[in-house]
């Protein structure tokens, strides 16, 4: 079973026409790969469906213009990838996870 | 429909918010000015104009499901197909339903038909907002008043 980044990683390089080898677990969504707002929306929904998650990126967007967190938190791929397997983890346990 | 003002739906016939589905009527107008040069001896409705009717169907569902909270703004139209041609005084009816709500975006699929006639199809994403102004979301409520929005769909959810 591939892991979260290797899914994500080939969700984002169907989506976006990025090559698959440029795609690292330390790339940055939007600084490193171009990924503008509209793409993003794309791969969202590619990510909910393929995890069965609903990505808190209102939230995520809120926090970072607040200032109470890093755009690196949320799209540095790794970190995402860990993010995702959070919110797995809380759909799995039962707890929800909000939005 | 009135194209002039890109009012494309007349009326909902069903919109269900548990099953998360909307049907709709569009009557293409028999005689437009579009259609004099969208073909000159075969009028025909632009496939723009179909996949627009769709995205307003689906947009419809979407006030309904967000209870007129956030307005939908079309992002991203996918597999758009135009499968049949639609002529001028034909009755278009469209079918859309939520394929998945995000957050901050939802996205539809919407089916056209004349009849049994399936004559175009599309996925269809919107970002939603908040509305932008109070004057659209007036015109937003006299629009779903004009063509039979359920009332407890608006006001209740």
């Amino acid at each position: 079973m591939s892991s979260t980044f290797e899914q994500i990683a080939n969700i984002i390089a169907e989506t976006c026409d990025i090559p698959r080898d440029t795609i690292k677990p330390e790339s940055h969504a939007i600084d490193d790969l171009g990924i503008d707002s509209l793409d993003f929306l794309d791969i969202a929904f590619a990510i909910d469906k393929a995890f069965g998650i609903k990505m808190p990126l209102e939230k995520w967007t809120q926090e970072v213009n607040d200032g109470k967190a890093t755009t690196e938190q949320y799209f540095v791929l790794k970190n995402l990838a860990d993010r995702i397997d959070e919110l797995v983890a809380a759909k799995n346990a039962g707890t929800g996870t909000g939005s | 429909m009135q194209l002039e003002y890109f009012q494309l739906i007349d009326r909902i016939v069903d919109l269900n918010l548990d099953a998360k589905t909307i049907t709709v009527e569009a009557q293409v107008p028999a005689t437009h000015t579009i259609f004099e040069g969208h073909f000159p001896g075969f009028p025909i409705m632009p496939g723009v104009l179909l996949t627009e009717a769709m995205a307003q169907s689906s947009g419809w569902l979407l006030l309904g499901l967000l209870k007129f909270e956030r307005m939908p703004f079309l992002a991203i139209v996918k597999e758009a197909k135009m499968r049949g041609f639609v002529s001028p005084g034909q009755l278009l009816t469209i079918d859309a339903k939520l394929e998945h709500e995000g957050s901050g975006f939802a996205v539809t699929k919407a089916k056209g038909r004349v009849g049994t006639d399936l004559k175009c199809s599309a996925e269809i994403t919107f970002g939603l907002a908040p509305f932008p102004d109070p004057a659209l979301r007036v015109h937003m409520d006299a629009m779903a008043n004009k063509i039979g929005f359920p009332l407890q769909a608006n006001t209740h959810g």
